[in-house]
């Protein structure tokens, strides 16, 4: 699709010079990925010592003393435990988001106009305005060191942010549908689930895969929540990691943190349409 | 907003038609929709909203019973503190470094593949990635490792590690932000598509040179956008945390040199168990991000441009 079309066209030097410069930044962004990678299977004496980028046989020990993991727990019960919290909040999003969304967009209710300021508001609002008392109250149920004060504020639709998005995308249905389904006597609950929420797919997916991302990386509310070694995310035992390590750790712990980063990878490659245009329409009015 | 629903509906179906609902009872669905986040607003933000107002004013160690000292915490903060004021300037410093430099470079890069015709799509991806990257640990321990003495920053520029430099440190935070621009160029990318062709069109007839377009058509028609992408990154850039903690391996240094304002509650809060005065730092913290918004939507009358306003 690209060279018949050019042939026959002088050359646009200023084209080129904006695909070099493009390139060029390209290569610095990507530096610190590459860093780690190559990092991640140096020898021991190489990570310090040695300027190059390539390490000068490939170290798998590396990643055999990570999956080891950290305080006698394996990688893999970390993995469970990040795929465990990121999951559950992926689920209370999706569901509790989109049915906030809903009434917003679509049914009428009285205060509607000051609560949907106040849910915008809600977006900006600092989560650590919020935090030291959502502490106490987990504290006092007896939740601290659980994932319950990690997962259930997701199903009670406390990032606005979700809701929003879905909002906007709602709105932009078309409602003959709905009105049709009304007239053939669906109320607002399944014209909901069977109308609207199989339209919304797109909104709840990138809703799923943002939650999923940005849980996963997730440092501080973990940090505050949980003790208990065997119940540490891969985040924070790569933080133990860091107070453990001498420089001879360092090839394991960034083995580790590649490990920790592959699953943003992959949704990242998997997902990046919904992930651009996610973000993209946040910011712009359709 | 859009109130003609209801209206068609009752022009639709005859009035005596029996699967037409009651007001009140679609008033009744919209509030179980809306439960979960209604329960949430007030159990979740509300009450604790409340409720760390009440314990800023009190002594609070999560074990005895908050104490009341009056307004002895914001006090103590305001004039017997210097670590708080070291975290605010810190702090102030860090966001005018790192959202100006994030947003100008975003819009640079927004402004080159605007007009690219082959591999938008994969820059705009690639450029894209280290948003969802850079929030993660294992990026802010590359960082520490990369800024430290002997890594590639101290190797290439011969500065020696930034990371243990109290003048280079936040320097060395606020690259990694600076790094993850893709999120507002994306925004600017889709508000660069929307401008309209023709105002380009007419502009060049007018005789305006290419410079000239940027700054009658573009810049104007950006501003919405750009206006939404520095409140977005102000906000966020005030309550970094992730990267100064594990930048400075958890304490802040060198010389609190990193300890950001977050850092700072934290280490009040949940290190030394002052849950009062670290309640008091939360107030402080949103009250100054909502005057900084609040300023940010007073200034932008001056200077963004809402297309729709014509219409009116």
């Amino acid at each position: 699709m690209t060279s018949t079309a050019v042939s026959h066209k002088p050359v646009r030097w200023g084209r080129v010079a904006v695909h070099l410069g493009c390139l060029a930044a390209l290569l610095v962004m990507l530096y610190p990925l590459a860093w780690l990678l190559a990092t991640s299977l140096k020898p021991a004496d190489e990570v310090i010592a040695s300027l190059d980028l390539l390490p000068s046989h490939l170290e798998w020990s590396n990643y055999s003393t990570a999956m080891e993991g950290v305080n006698d727990v394996s990688v893999w019960r970390l993995l469970t435990n990040s795929l465990l919290i990121a999951g559950g909040a992926v689920l209370g999003n999706v569901i509790s988001c989109s049915l906030a969304a809903y009434a917003f967009a679509r049914l009428r209710f009285r205060l509607r106009g000051p609560l949907f300021a106040f849910m915008i508001a809600t977006i900006m609002l600092p989560h650590h305005a919020v935090l030291i008392p959502q502490y106490i109250i987990f504290n006092q149920l007896g939740l601290v060191n659980t994932y319950w004060p990690l997962i259930l504020p997701k199903f009670l639709a406390t990032e606005a942010f979700f809701v929003f998005l879905i909002v906007q995308f709602m709105r932009g249905l078309p409602r003959e549908l709905e009105e049709a389904a009304r007239i053939d006597g669906c109320g607002p609950f399944r014209s909901f689930f069977q109308v609207v929420l199989p339209l919304t797919r797109p909104a709840l997916i990138t809703t799923a895969i943002f939650t999923f991302i940005w849980t996963w990386n997730d440092f501080f509310t973990q940090l505050i929540y949980l003790f208990d070694p065997d119940k540490f995310t891969l985040t924070l035992a790569l933080r133990s990691f860091v107070d453990a390590s001498s420089t001879s750790a360092f090839g394991p712990m960034f083995a580790m943190s590649v490990i920790a980063l592959l699953p943003i990878v992959l949704f990242f490659l998997a997902f990046q349409r919904f992930l651009v245009e996610g973000m993209a329409s946040s910011g712009v009015k359709g | 907003m859009t109130t003609t629903a209801i209206p068609t509906e009752t022009q639709h179906v005859p009035a005596t038609a029996p699967k037409r609902r009651p007001k009140r009872e679609r008033e009744g669905a919209a509030w179980v929709f809306l439960s979960p986040w209604v329960l949430g607003a007030i159990v979740l933000t509300l009450l604790p909203m409340a409720v760390s107002l009440y314990l800023s004013f009190t002594d609070y160690d999560l074990f005895n019973p908050p104490k009341w000292v009056g307004l002895r915490n914001y006090v103590q903060m305001f004039t017997e503190d210097p670590r708080y004021w070291r975290s605010v300037v810190t702090t102030v410093t860090y966001v005018v470094i790192a959202v100006p430099l994030q947003l100008a470079l975003a819009l640079v890069v927004a402004l080159a593949l605007k007009g690219m015709k082959h591999g938008k799509a994969f820059y705009r991806s690639a450029f894209y990635a280290p948003s969802l990257l850079g929030a993660s640990m294992s990026i802010a321990l590359v960082w520490r490792a990369v800024f430290n003495d002997g890594g590639t920053v101290d190797n290439l520029l011969g500065t020696g590690g930034w990371v243990n430099k109290p003048g280079w440190s936040l320097l060395a935070v606020a690259l990694l932000t600076v790094w993850q621009f893709g999120a507002p160029m994306v925004i600017f990318l889709a508000g660069l598509q929307q401008i309209p062709a023709e105002l380009y069109e007419a502009a060049a007839v007018d005789g305006a040179g290419k410079w000239r377009q940027f700054l009658s058509v573009t810049v104007p028609m950006l501003s919405p956008v750009l206006f939404f992408n520095l409140v977005l990154q102000t906000i966020q850039a005030f309550q970094v945390f992730t990267p100064a903690f594990a930048v400075s391996a958890g304490k802040g240094g060198p010389a609190d040199s990193t300890l950001v304002y977050t850092m700072y509650l934290y280490d009040r809060g949940f290190v030394a168990s002052h849950m009062g005065y670290a309640s008091a730092m939360a107030w402080v913290l949103l009250l100054v991000i909502g005057v900084v918004t609040a300023v940010l939507f007073r200034t932008s009358r001056s200077w963004v441009f809402y297309a729709s306003e014509g219409d009116r």
